[in-house]
């Protein structure tokens, strides 16, 4: 029997098999000696009701937060909370799942019917922006971890001004943008993959993403909070939600006495100064400015939209499919090459790594090469789509800042904007005003 | 002026709740061609597969990331890409299939004559897997979990050249179930994939069946 073995084991040597599957080559011995065998211990996963758990917390801190905020209008306690919530969604629960990356599990579960979304990931993309509907960004104050561990470093914020506000706050719509379009095509998770504090939260961050890091919260000591302001693509959502929001976080309890106190409080640039000078502008001006914005705003779609489908392949090339497709091409180009001419220059001239473990993997499936081919297409045409889709969007959004720039503003008193506070209630404690 | 303002702002409101609401409707209520369910089986070996009317709610039970070694090819990338250090994926040992080969072949570097435990000749590179002698000519195989570190080198030759009674799982007990698995986004075979965290081993050959028949059929109870 021992001789059998060895034979087949050399046998089977020889035909090195890339799949391996199990099969029954040798029986089960049976055992003379009273031999127990072991068993395979599978460790289970955390428990669900954990994760509903999260939920819960998520719930009550956005309650309690939106409470302090409005209600008791308290910093310190608004800052213990986010202290806790850094604790436990960000220590504890180590930041996944997060509502920032729950974008993407929505985005691709909208597009991609296989797959699952956990109905706690959905709660998780949902709650903070029903909250911010009725309290504003309650969220961004003191629930979400990434504000919480930016809020702790800002101790010399400065002042960027609106120019440099505005340009830099386009970022998040693209990364919004980018990030829907790569999840929804199945692409990859952007945010998740270029997530700067869940290495922190993990002390096992990369030195590449450690240095991302340490500059962000390096430079968040004076320019407040970059992240939130300039990158977080759940920021531009909540934005959004937040200008509707039934109540808001005020400066004042009362009236504003233009005490010209709170001015400089704000360390996100979120408080609007008032604008008095009421000078109405012109008529012929005002049509002026209207007829620019009808040209300008179907034009900037227009071109960014015929843009962002021209990146269609470069966006598509950081797609498995398609990445897989050019090395499979490349291969049987190569193959080609040798099979017509026999110059020996032909073949060694492109160097194709025909022992990747993507061609390796490519041949185990038992795919064949027009298999990956259409499936390659499919994925471009989705980018096309969506390169049109992300282009107009990007347009639009330029389009829509200019068009908010250029209408004119009338303000009496020291408010917060709407849009981008983080309702962190900094400025109630500026206000002489006590209720 | 503050109750037109106020109007608006109130029709936005609603805009925006009902544009949530239409969304997670979507997404709760879409027809699915799903790969799993949480009443604990798959589409495949369901009766009710062509007819199941569940909503997609139903079965978004959480999910956690395995590998589905039908589809792995052992490149050696789960050592290296978890986030991990060392990796939440182990080699995880299913006795019921294995052979308890003297001459195995995921013990033991090809060429080798001489089957001792002599460190030249094994294929483990941190010695995680243990050879253990039971009764002539058997042997016992087991996995030190804290010095595996996931390569896949012993799977590769128990696959090719026994059992394939080793095989690669995600330990859960490890795994920070990352929204989007960092392995995942690196394997060249794309074996991972989410499973249902009530079934989240996709081991095979565990059961009391034979284990011939068990590679056919796919996730095995633990």
């Amino acid at each position: 029997m021992y001789i059998v073995r060895c034979t087949s084991f050399f046998l089977l040597f020889l035909l090195l098999p890339l799949v391996t599957l199990p099969i029954q080559r040798f029986p089960k011995p049976e055992f003379e000696t009273n031999y127990t065998q072991p068993s395979t211990q599978i460790p289970v996963p955390r428990a669900e009701l954990l994760a509903y758990l999260d939920v819960l917390v998520l719930l009550v801190a956005l309650a309690l937060v939106s409470w302090l905020v409005l209600k008791k209008r308290s910093r310190l306690w608004v800052f213990a909370m986010s202290v806790f919530s850094l604790a436990y969604f960000g220590f504890y629960r180590e930041g996944c799942v997060c509502s920032i990356g729950s974008i993407q599990n929505v985005s691709l579960a909208l597009f991609d019917h296989s797959f699952v979304l956990p109905l706690t990931v959905l709660l998780f993309f949902l709650l903070p922006l029903v909250f911010t509907l009725f309290f504003g960004r309650t969220f961004c104050a003191a629930v979400c971890p990434f504000g919480a561990i930016q809020d702790l470093v800002a101790f010399k914020p400065q002042s960027l001004g609106s120019r440099l506000n505005t340009v830099l706050g386009i970022i998040p719509y693209l990364y919004l943008g980018l990030a829907v379009l790569f999840a929804a095509t199945g692409t990859d998770f952007i945010i998740c993959r270029y997530d700067p504090f869940v290495g922190i939260f993990r002390f096992n961050a990369s030195f590449g993403m450690f240095l991302f890091t340490g500059i962000l919260l390096l430079s968040g000591v004076f320019i407040a909070r970059p992240y939130c302001r300039f990158l977080c693509p759940y920021g531009v959502l909540l934005n959004w939600t937040s200008r509707f929001s039934r109540r808001h976080l005020t400066i004042t309890p009362k009236e504003c006495i233009q005490c010209r106190l709170c001015e400089n409080s704000c360390p996100y640039d979120a408080i609007d100064f008032p604008v008095t000078d009421k000078s109405p502008e012109s008529r012929p001006l005002m049509v002026k400015k209207m007829m620019m914005l009808t040209v300008l705003v179907p034009f900037l779609v227009l071109i960014f939209g015929y843009t962002g489908s021209r990146m269609q392949d470069t966006l598509a090339g950081v797609d498995y499919r398609v990445k897989l497709a050019k090395e499979v091409m490349a291969l049987s180009k190569m193959q080609d090459a040798k099979a017509g001419s026999r110059e020996p220059g032909a073949g060694s001239r492109k160097q194709v790594q025909d022992d990747s473990f993507e061609i390796k993997a490519y041949k185990a499936s038992g795919k064949t090469e027009s298999q990956v081919y259409s499936e390659a297409s499919a994925v471009l045409k989705k980018f096309y789509l969506g390169g049109w889709l992300f282009g107009g969007f990007t347009g639009l959004v330029i389009a829509m800042l200019i068009a908010g720039r250029m209408l004119p503003v009338y303000r009496k008193d020291y408010v917060t904007n709407k849009g981008r506070c983080f309702s962190c209630a900094r400025c109630t404690d500026y206000c002489p005003i006590k209720s | 002026m503050p109750g037109r303002r106020e109007f608006l702002n109130t029709l936005m409101r609603g805009g925006i709740l009902a544009a949530l609401g239409l969304l997670s409707g979507a997404v709760i209520f879409r027809s699915r061609d799903g790969k799993s369910c949480s009443y604990g089986f798959d589409c495949s070996g369901c009766s009710r597969s062509k007819s199941c009317m569940l909503p997609a709610a139903l079965e978004a039970r959480q999910t956690v990331w395995q590998l589905d070694m039908t589809k792995c090819i052992q490149c050696g990338r789960c050592a290296t890409n978890c986030v991990m250090s060392p990796s939440a994926v182990k080699c995880t040992h299913a006795f019921a299939m294995c052979g308890y080969c003297d001459l195995c072949g995921g013990y033991f570097k090809p060429g080798t004559k001489i089957l001792t435990t002599a460190a030249e000749n094994q294929l483990c590179p941190t010695n995680a897997l243990k050879r253990k002698f039971i009764e002539d000519p058997f042997f016992e195989y087991t996995i030190d979990e804290e010095l595996c570190i996931g390569c896949g080198k012993c799977v590769k030759g128990c696959g090719a050249f026994g059992n394939g009674s080793l095989q690669l799982q995600v330990r859960h007990d490890r795994c920070k179930n990352c929204n989007e698995c960092s392995i995942a986004r690196n394997c060249p075979s794309q074996a991972f994939t989410r499973v249902p965290a009530n079934k989240p081993s996709l081991m095979r050959g565990l059961g009391k069946e034979r284990p011939g028949t068990a590679a056919k059929k796919g996730g095995v109870d633990a």
